[in-house]
This record gives C-alpha cells, sequence and structure tokens, in this order.
C-alpha cells in the first residue's frame, strides 16, 4: 500500500468519526437536558398538578388553566392557519404565474419564516389587540400565532405539491378534468401526507411560542379556565417561564413539570405527523 | 384526521367540564379585575388574587407580567384597572395617563431589600460603603474598576467579577438611582440577566464576584452567598454598615437599597364595587402574604396611610359617600 493511499484511508476513517460526534453532540446535549428535566419534574406530575389552578405555595400550583390554554390555542390556531395557509400554498404552486410578482411573493414568504417571534407578537398587539379591539384575548394570541405559522404552512404545502409526479396530474388533464378537479382528486390526496407533517410541525412549533404572547399580553395569573375565544388566558410556556424565575425552589420542580407536559404534547403531535405520513404514503398508488 | 380532531376536542371538553363544578356559591358579588406589570411585584399579587379568589369566587382577578413598564402603558390607556409596578411612575407615564383622563393612587405593596452578595469564599469584604459601590458601579468605572484592590487597597489584587440586574428591569433602575445617583446609568461591562436565578448561579461559583438582587434570592440560597452590610455613611437612619433582613427593611435603617414595591389604582376602576373591594382586601392581607412570598411586609403606620390614601381617593373619583364606603370597606 503506498502511502498516499494510507494516509487517505485514515482521513476517511477520521472523518468518519468527526461526523459521529457530530451527530451525537446535538442528542447528547438533548438527552442530558432530557434527562435533568424528568428528574426534577416527574414526581411532580399527578392529577393535582394537572386540575389545579395557580398558587403562591409550589406544592399547590398546577397548570390546569395553562393547560387548558395551550389546547384552545392549539384548536384555534389550527382552525384559522391551516385553510389560509393550504390555499395559499395552491394558489402558489399551482395557479401563480412565473412573474416578477410571484418571485417578490416567494422571496417575502421565504423571509417572514424567518421572522424572530417577537416581531409578529408587536404586529399581533397593533393589529389584533388594538385596532381590532379584541383585547389580550384567545382569539388574537391564535391569530397572532397564525401569522407566525402561515410561512411554514405555505411552504409544507409547496413542497408536498411539488413532489407530485407531473405525469399524474397530466393523466388526469388527459381524461378531461379541470383544474380544481385535478387538485381535488388528485394532487392533494397525494400530497396530504407531507402537507399534514408540515402543519402539525407548524403547530408544535405555535404552542411553544411564549414571546410574542408575553407581547399581546397573555397572563401569568388566571384563576378561571377560558370558556370562549374571547376570554383571556395563559399558556404553557407563560406558566414555565413565570415559575423558573421565582426564587423558591419548588417553583423550579414545577416549571420541570410543566416541560415535562409540554414536551409530552410535543411528542404527540409530533408522533401524529409520523404516523399520518406513513399512512398516507402507504396509500398511494400509481 | 377525523379521529385525531374527535380526541382533541374530548380532551378539550372534558378539562372545561372538570372546572365547570369549582365555584360554590360562597358570595355573589360579580365582577372582573385586569391587573397586569412587573414580575417582581407578580408574586404578591398573585397572593393575594389567590386568597381574595377563595372569599370572592365570583370576582375574576386576573394578573399579567409585562414588565413595569408595559403594564403603565396598558394603565394609562385604561386597558388595566391595576398596575403593579417596581419603580414610582414616570412623568411621561402620568402624562399620557392624563390624556385619557385617568388619575392614579399609588399604594405600597410591601417592601424588598435590594441585596449586594458575595461568594462565601471571599474573605476580605467585610462591609460597603455607598460610596464605594458608586464607584463600582458608575458609568465611568467602566473599564477602570476592574480589581479588588482599587476599591480598598488592602483588599487582593484580583479581578472584580460584576453581576446584575438586566437593565430593562424595575430592579436594575432602582439599584441604579440609590447607588450612582442616576436611574438607568451604570457600567455596561457586568453580567446581565433578567432572571436573577442566573445571577444567583453565577456569583455561588464565582470566587471573584459581586453583585445584586433582591432579598427573596438570597434567603432562598442562603448557604451558597455571602450577604454584604451597607454603610450609608449617615447617622440618622443607624449608624455602621447594616445587613438587609426583615427587620432592618421595615424600620427603614437598610438605606438606601430597600425598595417599596407599588400597585397603582386607575380612578375610572375605583367606580366599581369589585375593585374598591379587592383593593381594601389587598391592603388588609399584604402583611402575612407578601413575607410568604419572599418580600417584607408594610409596617401597621404604613398600611393605615396606604388606607387612608386609598379612600380618599375613592370619595374622589367614586361618587359615593364617605359613610358607605365606609360600611363597604368595614364589611369587607
Amino acid at each position: 500500500m503506498s502511502n498516499a493511499t494510507r494516509i487517505n484511508r485514515i482521513k476517511d476513517r477520521a472523518f468518519k468519526y468527526i461526523g459521529l460526534f457530530c451527530t451525537l453532540f446535538g442528542i447528547i446535549v438533548l438527552a442530558i437536558f432530557l434527562i435533568d428535566i424528568l428528574i426534577k419534574g416527574i414526581g411532580r406530575i399527578d392529577w393535582a398538578f394537572l386540575s389545579s389552578l395557580p398558587s403562591r405555595i409550589p406544592e399547590r400550583a398546577g397548570i390546569l388553566t395553562a393547560f387548558v390554554g395551550t389546547i384552545w390555542i392549539l384548536i384555534l390556531t389550527a382552525i384559522i392557519a391551516i385553510p389560509i395557509g393550504i390555499s395559499a400554498g395552491i394558489y402558489l404552486e399551482e395557479y401563480g404565474k412565473k412573474s416578477r410578482m410571484a418571485n417578490l411573493l416567494e422571496i417575502n414568504i421565504s423571509n417572514l419564516a424567518g421572522i424572530p417571534s417577537i416581531i409578529y407578537g408587536l404586529l399581533g398587539l397593533e393589529i389584533f389587540v388594538r385596532i381590532m379591539h379584541l383585547g389580550n384575548s384567545l382569539i388574537a394570541g391564535a391569530l397572532t400565532l397564525s401569522l407566525l405559522i402561515l410561512p411554514i404552512i405555505i411552504v409544507a404545502t409547496r413542497e408536498a405539491i411539488k413532489t407530485v409526479p407531473k405525469s399524474i396530474k397530466e393523466a388526469s388533464f388527459g381524461m378531461g378534468a379541470t383544474k380544481w378537479q385535478t387538485i381535488r382528486q388528485i394532487t392533494l390526496p397525494a400530497a396530504a401526507g407531507g402537507i399534514l407533517t408540515g402543519i402539525i410541525l407548524a403547530i408544535s412549533r405555535a404552542i411553544g411560542e411564549t414571546a410574542p404572547l408575553i407581547v399581546i399580553g397573555a397572563l401569568a395569573y388566571v384563576p378561571f379556565t377560558p370558556e370562549s375565544p374571547m376570554d383571556e388566558f395563559s399558556v404553557l410556556p407563560m406558566q414555565i417561564f413565570n415559575w423558573i424565575s421565582r426564587p423558591q425552589k419548588g417553583f423550579a420542580i414545577n416549571a420541570a413539570a410543566a416541560i415535562i407536559i409540554l414536551l409530552a404534547i410535543t411528542f404527540v403531535m409530533n408522533g401524529i405527523a409520523v404516523y399520518l405520513r406513513n399512512r398516507w404514503q402507504k396509500k398511494i398508488r400509481w | 384526521m377525523n379521529k385525531s380532531c374527535i380526541y382533541i376536542l374530548l380532551i378539550f371538553l372534558l378539562s372545561s367540564c372538570l372546572d365547570s363544578n369549582r365555584f360554590d356559591e360562597k358570595s355573589d358579588k360579580r365582577g372582573k379585575i385586569k391587573i397586569d406589570g412587573s414580575s417582581t411585584v407578580f408574586p404578591i399579587t398573585e397572593a393575594v388574587a389567590e386568597e381574595f379568589n377563595k372569599i370572592y369566587p365570583r370576582i375574576r382577578v386576573s394578573v399579567g407580567l409585562s414588565g413595569t413598564g408595559g403594564g403603565f402603558k396598558k394603565f394609562s390607556r385604561g386597558e388595566i384597572d391595576i398596575s403593579n409596578a417596581s419603580r414610582p411612575i414616570k412623568d411621561t407615564e402620568i402624562e399620557s395617563s392624563k390624556k385619557n383622563n385617568i388619575d392614579f393612587v399609588d399604594l405600597i405593596a410591601a417592601y424588598d431589600g435590594l441585596s449586594v452578595v458575595v461568594n462565601p469564599k471571599n474573605t476580605w469584604v467585610d462591609y460597603l460603603t455607598v460610596a464605594e459601590l458608586k464607584k463600582i458601579w458608575e458609568p465611568e468605572a467602566q473599564g477602570k474598576i476592574m480589581r479588588w484592590n482599587q476599591i480598598r487597597p488592602e483588599w487582593p489584587d484580583e479581578e472584580i467579577h460584576l453581576y446584575g440586574a438586566g437593565v430593562e428591569s424595575g430592579t436594575y433602575d432602582y439599584f441604579t438611582e440609590a447607588i450612582v445617583g442616576k436611574s438607568h446609568s451604570s457600567r455596561g461591562d457586568f453580567t446581565a440577566s433578567e432572571d436573577d436565578n442566573v445571577l444567583v448561579q453565577g456569583i455561588s461559583t464565582d470566587k471573584l464576584a459581586l453583585g445584586f438582587f433582591g432579598f427573596a434570592y438570597f434567603e432562598e440560597n442562603r448557604d451558597k452567598l455571602k450577604l454584604v452590610p451597607i454603610d450609608d455613611e449617615t447617622e440618622d437612619n443607624g449608624q455602621g454598615p447594616i445587613l438587609p433582613s426583615v427587620e432592618t427593611v421595615m424600620n427603614k435603617t437598610y438605606a438606601p437599597l430597600a425598595r417599596p414595591l407599588f400597585i397603582y389604582v386607575s380612578s375610572e376602576s375605583v367606580k366599581r364595587e369589585d375593585v374598591r373591594i379587592f383593593v381594601n382586601y389587598y391592603l388588609d392581607n399584604t402583611k402575612t402574604l407578601a413575607r410568604e412570598v419572599g418580600y417584607i411586609a408594610l409596617t401597621p403606620k404604613d398600611t393605615e396611610e396606604d388606607k387612608k390614601r386609598f379612600f380618599d381617593f375613592c370619595l374622589k373619583y367614586s361618587n359615593i359617600k364617605a359613610d358607605s364606603l365606609e360600611n363597604e370597606r368595614k364589611s369587607n
């Protein structure tokens, strides 16, 4: 074996281990974080923790209002953002002409996805809370978060539609179907798995947001669960944010427990996303 | 898709059912009180609201955390009834309240002793004077006062590491006002955090550290920190260096770092019975509740003064006669 080959072999192996280290690095950091949180918080989670109101006494405090608020926000945000996001995605991918205007729209949507979330909070505060007089209500929070995740849903929809083979669509046109018929019966069902995955990931992001909700005035102490979209609310990240900065040790444990609940919700959502994607992929055959 | 929708709806319905039986009929007084503002004052107001809720389950009190400045912004627009504040209202904030015809009364909710702390391994600091603190923290100190022996020559020739409250907080405003003499003005080269637990963490692991934060954070971490007595070099409020404690903050000898925490009540809101009941309840109960959440209660004299000022404020704005206001207060 020549010297050069040997050096190349060593380089090759070295890169393999560097790559492995890089892959593990992120996972290990995440694992340390998760284990730390689990050790601190898991013992605190019981029915009383889930069903109690916030309190000044850490052992008596619970996450009922924050949990219910998070579920409300999740559902309302989904109702608002999904139809708008999917429709916009379909338009841009299937109808939008390739023009300078379309390019401009495209660049803007990609940029929107990268804007810091607190900016959306300021936008929501001005438009929904003040101009539309919605106050610091659930609906104002949900509208703000919808804006935040719209770009993600639009991009996911477009990507999913792009994966549908052109030949299938053309076959549909060849059978005399209109554009709308093709989209409804061919393109959308084929792209549904990808679209759903995008939606669920976007909503998982929305329920973890704190900054925009603090700006629009989500509360930290609400002794009642919201009953209508116009009610004031708290969400889990707000409760965690509040607890984590309190001096008493008991609140740090509560925060860890609330983080576990929030992570559990996100994991369940991601699980649903994976499940749906697999199911749809199996169903589609051509 | 349909299935998962139904599950989510079910969870949501279940959780709202759970709650609807929660309130039994102890009192029929209804109302909705909105409070927002400082996260420092939040624990006290939360505690009062929690106890209040047990007696008046139908008066819904909600408390936000948008910070003292954010709270006053909403207060001056008439969006909230009560503003939690860790500093007095500023002139600009008074002006914008006036524009919306909102007057206010400032009531002291509790006291806090801003505590100056070092690492327990720090053996040399026995006390600090206000002048020394000023020398350390004033803007001119930036890049210059970097070693302990620059403060007092007999102290070691080692670096000094500074930790303090984030510049957006009322704690920072108060500390700079009391020490440097001008609010919001200090050197910039220190480790700043809005979360005091981060400062505790930093100081407890750094032998050369010096920092400040609220008394409650010291109390919870006594074993990891060393408190520094402060000497303001004036005789009339206690001689020599004084440590913050419940006593020295209450009798105001821990000057100038004992700070009041406020609630501001809007003149529009005291027209409503629910707000008056709540504020009276607040003033009656902060004594015990403030201590529970780590702050220092008012003296009976301060409380009486608060009550009197609130009474006069109600008299001025609520269009209710003095004797019926008095009855309302007593029946509380």
